[in-house]
């Protein structure tokens, strides 16, 4: 099925499909995530694609993205090889339990492994909203702002499916769950992966969500994940974006959290096309803790866009938000973060930083840090830098005999290292660690999970 | 090994050196002093390869080798070492990992093969006894909050590691106290032998006690005004550069 159109409103194109496709993907999910589908719809074709002139996309415009013809893989008929054939994740060997995406679809192949304690469901959202329909209807789409932003609403209306996770009362779960999301295709093609995370009271977990693309065609990820924490648990998202340079890739996490919870997100976007990351976090309740970091490191036309939104809502909680950039040749970023401390929200603290190093006169950054306080006991910052490499830090490493070349990666490691230790699991912030200085010595390339590796680079993209 | 002859240089078209002629062998220590602005500072930089000045006459030649020619890292390779004044703080770059990589580059530039993590370990520990540095201080960020003290032993730490054959050191005694100096000059005498030389610059004599000079010149105006042993320097602290400046007022 595929998408074709000049003259229609783009958004028509859009809500068309959605008609036309309606039985499709309804077919795989429970009635209650077919159910929401046509307010969401409605929404999206209210607002539409977001252009610059809606405020939080202002410094990336969606339209022409969307604008594209892509196919569709709503019948999950695209991917039919085993994955073996195709990937090999030797890079992250990483002491995890390990579940693949293919184009958005849980990977029906994949294996779980048995020692998983009682009670815990790890697989399909698609599998699991038919057979656990009570934790859907309690969870799925209450965290999702379908209202505030019309891709997430675009999300809501082609949900199908992606990875369920659901952590029971007092379990903890040691291991990182790693969560490895492969676009591959003989066609453009664009996906709508939607994920649901439960933690319930007093567990633990850890998510390691790896994208790469694995074929060289045009891809759009639209995915929303929404992550439920409740009392006394502990929740972390690393979100690893490596995807080549004909990638789309909107990726918008929503956590709720109740009290004494502690949440991480950390965007680690390495290589893309084009990245828009929206990071919302509701603190619903009292003496919650969040941290949200990211990291994006990016060359030649690359451009990402980070946007947060953390909602302090109740007092006594804590935030604490810190996004470093890299930007290299002719990459262009924004980010913009908000806090919210609500009238009730007294003995907040809360704390924003962006910094961002800036290697070329081409180079582009746009950043906003905002801070909305509407209580009178708080403690709050927020700040952004933008700069060059420091040329008295150069010389004195040049003058140790460490060449040119070398003393920038290494002043660039040192730039970005703030953000890669904020990682809470050390065995996988070892792992991120030699990720970020294979990045930055560009080598990132001889990565298996990167399709155009060992190929030469041809017109209009190369892989880093 | 280092020869400059009539070496004149600039920043923003102000020329701070105006033709400086030294000559080091190996096994002698030059102290250079002189009156703040006299381009004592400026001379050093320029040696180990600062690219915010402009050489624009004269030459420099380090074992035969044109120095001026060589990007800094070069001119480290090949022996040379500058002390910083002022050593600058490196967030996030650990001193183990700046270490071993410098070394390392060096020994690939003489065509050596590189330490292995445990050979480089020994070293290391040997050459922190050496020069009295705290153990930990190697295990920070390069330079991050240490104090002024700690920096300079930093510094010669360094020194001990990449086994310069000409060290400058660069004001290496301002702002330590009398314990710290004294670490310091220990770690430098300790470091000195008959196949290296080092150059001391200085405002006082005090360092001087410590690490003596065979040969005190005196910079004023971007110029080696006066060359004697090391008597001049004791003649400097009694009377100051007065007597310097009006000899020789342009």
């Amino acid at each position: 099925m595929s998408i074709t159109g000049t003259e229609i409103k783009l958004e028509q194109k859009y809500t068309s499909l959605f008609n036309d496709s309606k039985t499709s993907l309804d077919k795989v999910v429970s009635e209650n995530v077919s159910s929401q589908r046509d307010k969401a719809i409605q929404l999206f074709e209210e607002k539409g694609i977001p252009n610059k002139k809606v405020e939080h996309y202002k410094y990336t415009n969606m339209v022409p993205l969307f604008e594209e013809s892509y196919n569709v893989d709503f019948e999950h008929e695209v991917f039919k090889k085993n994955l073996s054939e195709v990937f090999n994740c030797n890079v992250h060997d990483l002491e995890a339990t390990t579940i693949y995406l293919i184009n958005g679809w849980y990977y029906r192949k994949n294996q779980l492994p048995e020692t998983l304690p009682e009670g815990v469901l790890i697989g399909s959202f698609a599998e699991f909203s038919k057979s656990h329909p009570e934790l859907f209807e309690k969870h799925y789409n209450q965290y999702a702002k379908n209202d505030e932003d019309s891709l997430v609403a675009l999300n809501t209306a082609f949900a199908q499916d992606g990875f369920f996770i659901y952590i029971p009362k007092g379990v903890v779960i040691e291991k990182p769950i790693q969560i490895v999301n492969i676009m591959h295709s003989e066609q453009d093609l664009m996906a709508f992966p939607r994920n649901l995370v439960v933690i319930e009271e007093n567990a633990q977990a850890k998510i390691l969500l790896c994208e790469h693309t694995l074929s060289e065609n045009k891809f759009l990820l639209n995915g929303v994940t929404e992550a439920y924490v409740d009392k006394n648990a502990v929740f972390d998202i690393y979100n690893i974006q490596n995807q080549h340079n004909l990638t789309t890739n909107v990726s918008s996490v929503f956590v709720k959290q109740k009290q004494h919870s502690s949440a991480l997100t950390h965007n680690l976007t390495l290589h893309t096309g084009v990245t828009r990351n929206n990071i919302y976090i509701d603190m619903d309740d009292e003496h919650c803790e969040s941290h949200v970091y990211g990291l994006f490191i990016s060359d030649k036309n690359q451009h990402v866009d980070n946007f947060s939104f953390i909602d302090h809502a109740k007092p006594n909680c804590y935030s604490e938000e810190l996004f470093k950039g890299v930007l290299d040749d002719a990459a262009t970023a924004a980010f913009a973060g908000k806090i919210m401390v609500r009238p009730d929200a007294q003995k907040t603290n809360a704390f924003q930083r962006n910094d961002n190093l800036l290697l070329t006169e081409n180079a582009k950054i746009n950043t906003k840090p905002m801070l909305e306080i509407y209580a009178d006991d708080v403690k709050c910052s927020h700040g952004a830098t933008v700069g060059q490499l420091d040329e008295k830090a150069m010389f004195y490493l040049r003058s140790r005999g460490i060449s040119k070349e070398e003393s920038r990666i290494l002043l660039m490691y040192a730039f970005a290292y703030e953000a890669v230790e904020k990682i809470r699991v050390p065995a996988l912030r070892e792992q991120i660690r030699d990720l970020v200085e294979h990045v930055f010595r560009g080598e990132l390339n001889k990565c298996h999970s990167c399709a155009l590796c060992g190929q030469e680079s041809n017109g209009g993209y190369s892989c880093m | 090994m280092l020869e400059i002859k009539d070496l004149h240089a600039k920043i923003d078209d102000k020329e701070i050196l105006r033709g400086i002629n030294l000559t080091v062998k190996p096994g002698e220590v030059h102290a250079i002093m002189g009156p703040n602005g006299s381009g004592k500072s400026t001379l050093s930089s320029v040696l180990a390869g600062s690219e915010a000045f402009e050489v624009s006459e004269g030459s420099a030649s380090f074992y035969g080798k044109n120095l001026l020619d060589m990007p800094a890292e070069d001119r480290a390779r090949e022996g040379l070492f500058y002390s910083f004044q002022y050593p600058v703080e490196i967030p996030g770059v650990s001193m183990v990992n700046f270490m071993r990589t410098a070394v390392n580059e060096q020994r690939k530039y003489n065509n050596e093969k590189p330490y292995s993590a445990s050979e480089f370990l020994k070293l290391m520990r040997e050459k922190k006894k050496l020069v009295e540095i705290d153990s930990n201080l190697t295990n920070r960020s390069v330079n991050e909050g240490f104090s002024g003290g700690e920096k300079k032993k930093n510094e010669i730490f360094q020194m001990a590691m990449l086994q310069p054959k000409v060290s400058i050191l660069d004001e290496t005694d301002s702002g330590l106290d009398i314990d710290a100096l004294r670490i310091v000059a220990n770690g430098v005498n300790k470091l000195k032998n008959e196949n290296n030389a080092t150059i001391v610059i200085t405002h006082y004599q005090r360092l001087l006690d410590y690490i003596v000079p065979d040969y005190v010149h005196v910079l004023y105006k971007g110029r080696i005004v006066m060359s004697a042993g090391k008597e001049l320097a004791y003649e400097l602290e009694e009377k100051g550069y007065d007597w310097i400046k009006k000899q020789f007022e342009d």
